[in-house]
């Protein structure tokens, strides 16, 4: 399954935990999604909610421009 | 040039508008043609609904003949669009006409979905549409007090209504006499009350003012109307005996069944506003129906379409576009019945909202009629 990529770089509102959700939504079970970042609130808050809820983070990391990388994996 | 513009409402209005009058004499001269196809005859002015279900307007004041406010030379038809056929540059409509176009534009919104969310149709109130937004304040009549909760289904479209709809309700309730036997129980997707930053620290300390309780991390999965429950994705339950409901929203069916974009959230460029896909060059997408990470609101959609105009004014003039949406978005903020604030931000800038104050409040009730005259393309 290809990896769906949810470019909420610049986004303040709705936001990108927000967008993540959204397109969360619309994913299958076991589909990744990458989401692309600039709110350096996202290594936060994202895999807060991605705990709570029960999903799983696959990996986080920011690049040389500063763009967070956020790959989560729908588990439900 | 042929353009068609799919969507008579806020988006389509604006662009077809500002549009025919930067290219005048090239829509005189037959150079250049603008077709409308919409799905109805009215133009309705939606954040005038929230007005409605607080018994502060009627729906006939939120209307106008759409043809009324167009320009003259772009030609209208009340005729919904049913195929999308980009290889070969036609759509056609439910009357069976075929339009031919070297540029299309799609501004055909989104629309509340609250069957997405088990329960929420039968259970709830809410102020998206006209309908709705009556049976919302005839619903109050029989309101007498108790848990009234707040829930949030994503994606939405105007993004204050969680805060707005809290602020008034509460204002109107304490008029009613009814605020001490009511209890007002908000809940909100994220980690915060609202996705914006500041806003969010500025409602807080309203809501404890006020003694409004919040829950965050609540993304609605069903209202249960026989146990008098909502639960959430996230696994907790408030009981309830009124829901407010913000539905969750997608892009019109028939942009899901010509698989432009699922759910009807159609690709789309941030900032030439061009679709991105097979075709795309020859398809501008404006408003609720993009999927770009910013706000489903009519600024961002107004916004959206004073570039796009511009724009394709400039490819008919000089043969090349002259301006990048830079995610301009500007919604005021409802902070109860007399007083208002407003955030204005970009991909680039935060917003930095001020404290509530009552001249924001008048000037967003003027702006409500002045609306008319963004929507001719004026303002
Ligand atoms: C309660 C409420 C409060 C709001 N408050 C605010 C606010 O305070 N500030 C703000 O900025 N925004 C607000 N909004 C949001 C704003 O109204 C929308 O974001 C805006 O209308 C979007 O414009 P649009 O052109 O994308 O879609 P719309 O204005 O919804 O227009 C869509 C058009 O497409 C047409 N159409 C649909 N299907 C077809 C088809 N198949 N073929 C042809 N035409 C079709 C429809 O008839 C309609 O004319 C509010 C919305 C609501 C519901």
């Amino acid at each position: 399954m290809e990896t769906r990529i949810v470019d909420a770089r610049g986004s303040f509102c709705p936001g990108p935990l927000m967008e993540l959700i959204t397109n969360m939504k619309m994913a299958q079970v076991g589909e990744v999604l990458e989401l692309l970042s600039t709110d350096k609130g996202s290594a936060m808050d994202v895999p807060e909610w991605v705990k709570k809820v029960g999903h799983e983070i696959v990996e986080s990391h920011q690049d040389a421009e500063g763009v967070w990388h956020i790959l989560v994996r729908k588990m439900k | 040039m042929r353009i068609v513009v799919v969507g008579g409402g806020m988006g389509g209005t604006i662009f077809a508008n500002n549009l025919a009058r930067r290219v005048a004499s090239e829509l005189k001269s037959g150079k250049v043609g603008i077709t409308m196809l919409s799905a109805s005859d009215k133009h309705v002015y939606q954040p005038g609904w929230l007005y409605v279900a607080l018994g502060r307007a009627t729906p006939d004041e939120l209307e106008r003949d759409q043809e009324s406010l167009l320009e003259p030379g772009i030609k209208f038809f009340v005729d919904p669009v049913t195929e999308f056929h980009l290889a070969d540059r036609y759509v056609k409509t439910m009357g069976g006409k075929v339009h031919e176009y070297d540029l299309l534009v799609i501004a055909t919104g989104s629309r509340p979905a609250p069957e997405d969310i088990p329960g929420m149709k039968e259970n709830s109130i809410n102020c998206y549409s006209a309908e709705n937004a009556l049976r919302f304040y005839e619903r109050l009549d029989y309101f007498k007090g108790g848990r009234i909760v707040i829930a949030v289904g994503l994606p939405h479209k105007c993004p204050m209504i969680p805060l707005e709809v809290t602020f008034t309700l509460y204002d109107l309730l304490k008029e009613r006499g009814l605020i001490d036997k009511t209890e007002f129980y908000y809940t909100y997707p994220i980690g915060r009350v609202h996705s914006l930053e500041n806003v969010a620290k500025w409602a807080v300390g309203e809501f404890d003012r006020l003694g409004v309780k919040y829950e965050t991390l609540f993304n609605i999965k069903e209202i249960d109307g026989l146990k008098g429950v909502v639960r959430s994705e996230e696994g907790s339950e408030i009981a309830y005996d009124l829901v407010v409901a913000v539905p969750p929203h997608r892009g019109q069916q028939v942009i899901e069944d010509n698989k432009l974009g699922q759910n009807g959230w159609i690709p789309t460029n941030r900032h030439t506003l061009h679709m991105e896909a097979e075709h795309g060059d020859r398809v501008i997408v404006l408003g609720d129906t993009t999927n770009l990470p910013i706000s489903k609101a009519g600024s961002t959609t107004h916004f959206e379409a004073e570039v796009a105009a511009e724009n394709v004014a400039a490819m008919i003039k000089i043969g090349r576009p002259v301006r990048s949406y830079d995610g301009k978005v500007f919604c005021f903020i409802e902070a109860g019945k007399d007083r208002a604030t407003y955030a204005m931000f970009t991909y680039n800038q935060p917003p930095q909202p001020k404290a509530p104050n009552a001249p924001i409040h008048a000037f967003k009730m003027a702006y409500n009629k002045l609306y008319w005259a963004t929507a001719r393309g004026l303002l």
